[in-house]
């Protein structure tokens, strides 16, 4: 039997090989039950294929994972039971209607015809998607697909269920109303783990965060510890003349204590800001010393900055660069 | 964590009768797609209308004196012929459906992971049904009386077709999961499809053709298989051409399907 011990999610060395690309190379998780859990990463971290695993859609090829105690390899069947997936590309039916999609979910589910299309109506409701019931699901906008995907997730209530960047694409507006639909999932005692590029989603949902890159958890902590690394905002310079990086890199140390990181070849400096008032103490500093700026401006913690301070500029400055084409800022 | 507990032994095993039921759903949700995009249905509606009244207005004349003569040759003829190319279509839409993300969702549910696949051929088998009685009608009403004279053999020639043609299906439903996209399906299926079933007797009487062409119309199993329609309807007699398509239609789902689930269950 489970017992209150038993970890909703526990991941241990899972690998995951496309051909050469080494796609999940040793994750390990555990998310306890109740909880919300971040997985943060760009694009091409592995995070998807990570909740492949976990969701039985796709085999390791090493390591292993077991959902509330039963391996997600041997015991399928049973873990099926257990979760819900909700993918990052709509996992619904574009040419049936809302209800056509959540009656035929909820009659491989095993409900008769009357309790899935009771059932139907009653997520129709709670995800205020009542008005398009009969519509065909090609006239609903993004965010109304995904929070039918989401109602499709929550047919049996199962006790896991698995978001794949739920707001992916979504406009502000609708983004705050999926998170509160999360939030409101998470009160009813499930357990989440959703996967994002946003910190500041994985900030405002996430219980636990874990960092992957590269197929490699590289951080794992509240979403506190992590800011912590980075600042609570940070203070982008951009020196005029790119010869004089080293002299100001030491000045900011000693005039406010932190260590900026450096990006050589653009003369960029960005330095974690614990305390937004010592700005002008440090423009100050740098005017004295002669170092003339071309640019300067307050960014809140990104996922670049996150990723700069844990896995070091020098190591993965490569990964950054990449990800930094990918979301211009 | 009671409640975690409860929900996994409130799913019992994938027993014989859930895997049923779960089929018949993934055929529900097949008949709900054709409801929701009719258009899928041109092949099977609109084409044997036209064929049927193209080839008989054409060829009648030169082939059989007049129209009305031709008609207990050509229609089931085009039935044959319509009613298996449809069932190319089974390929390309089993293709196309596992391309999209709601298939992920079916392989996460706790179901038998048959089921989309039994679910798709049977939803077809409608198809087939709307195909074969479509042909029948636009026959009956240019004049072929031997269809409404005897109905009941009419219905069983009817359920032959359709019952061979969802046993081919499962031919193309192979080629569905082998090949990479749905259109390169259609290309090769039509590229099969398109000599097998003209070069048969389908629209003529194979003893006019040249000895080559005519050996090969004589052993195409969609020769057999039109000659048995024709003799239920026409002749009202099960012939030996009957049971030979029904063991050569058990024979397909013998071979393929076996291979068809083993490279299904791979790819799903």
């Amino acid at each position: 039997m489970t017992s209150s011990a038993v970890p909703a999610i526990e991941a241990t060395g899972l690998v995951k090989v496309f051909g050469e690309n080494r796609a999940v190379d040793g994750v390990d998780l555990v998310v306890q039950p109740g909880s919300v859990y971040g997985v943060l990463g760009p694009n091409g971290a592995g995070k998807t294929t990570t909740i492949s695993m976990l969701a039985t859609l796709l085999k390791p090829d090493g390591g292993s994972a077991r959902v509330f105690g039963h391996d997600v390899a041997k015991e399928a069947a049973t873990v099926r039971g257990m979760i819900g997936v909700t993918g990052q590309y709509a996992s619904v039916d574009e040419t049936l209607s809302a209800t056509e999609n959540l009656v035929v979910f909820g009659r491989l589910l095993g409900l008769s015809g009357a309790k899935a299309r009771a059932k139907s109506a009653e997520l129709l409701e709670r995800f205020s998607l009542t008005e398009a019931a009969k519509r065909p699901l090609k006239h609903f906008s993004g965010g109304m697909r995904r929070r039918l995907d989401l109602a499709a997730s929550l047919i049996a209530q199962p006790p896991l269920i698995f978001l794949d960047e739920p707001t992916t694409g979504l406009d502000p507006r609708t983004r705050a109303q999926m998170w509160d639909t999360i939030r409101e999932l998470v009160a009813t005692g499930s357990t989440v783990l959703l996967t994002t590029q946003y910190l500041d989603e994985a900030d405002q949902l996430a219980d636990r965060i874990a960092v992957i890159d590269r197929g490699r958890v590289v951080a794992e902590g509240t979403a506190d510890d992590l800011k912590a690394s980075v600042g609570t905002a940070s203070l982008q310079l951009r020196l005029a003349d790119p010869a004089d990086l080293a002299v100001a890199e030491a000045r900011i140390r000693n005039s406010i204590g932190v260590q900026p990181v450096a990006s050589a070849e653009r003369a960029w400096l960005t330095v974690p800001l614990q305390d937004p008032a010592r700005v002008t103490d440090l423009l100050v500093d740098l005017r004295d010393a002669g170092i003339p700026l071309a640019e300067f401006g307050v960014q809140k913690p990104t996922l670049d900055e996150v990723f700069l301070a844990i896995t070091g500029h020098g190591a993965d400055s490569t990964a950054v660069e990449a990800e930094k084409e990918q979301v211009p800022a | 964590m009671t409640a975690v507990a409860s929900i996994a032994a409130a799913q019992p095993r994938n027993g014989l009768a859930r895997t049923a039921s779960q089929s018949l759903t993934m055929a529900y949700r097949g008949l709900l797609k054709i409801r929701r995009t009719p258009e899928q249905l041109f092949d099977v509606t609109l084409q044997p209308i036209i064929f049927t009244v193209m080839f008989a207005y054409i060829f009648g004349g030169a082939l059989a004196g007049n129209v009305a003569n031709y008609l207990p040759l050509l229609i089931p003829g085009i039935l044959v012929q319509t009613v298996i190319t449809g069932s190319v279509v089974t390929g390309t839409q089993l293709r196309e459906d596992m391309d999209k993300g709601v298939f992920d969702r079916f392989r996460s549910l706790p179901i038998a992971r048959i089921a989309p696949l039994a679910g798709a051929l049977l939803a077809d088998t409608v198809r087939y049904a709307i195909a074969t009685t479509i042909t029948f009608v636009v026959g009956a009403v240019m004049g072929y009386h031997q269809v409404v004279d005897h109905l009941g053999w009419t219905v069983l020639a009817g359920l032959l077709v359709i019952t061979v043609s969802w046993s081919i299906s499962w031919i193309f439903a192979l080629f569905g999961m082998l090949a990479r996209t749905a259109s390169s399906v259609q290309g090769i299926s039509m590229l099969v499809l398109f000599p097998l079933t003209f070069l048969s007797n389908a629209f003529v009487q194979t003893k006019t053709l040249p000895a080559v062409l005519q050996w090969f119309a004589d052993v195409n199993p969609i020769s057999h298989l039109i000659t048995a329609v024709r003799s239920l309807v026409n002749d009202q007699q099960l012939t030996g051409d009957f049971w030979v398509s029904l063991l050569g239609a058990a024979v397909v789902v013998a071979v393929f399907a076996p291979l068809t689930v083993r490279a299904y269950m791979r790819k799903a």
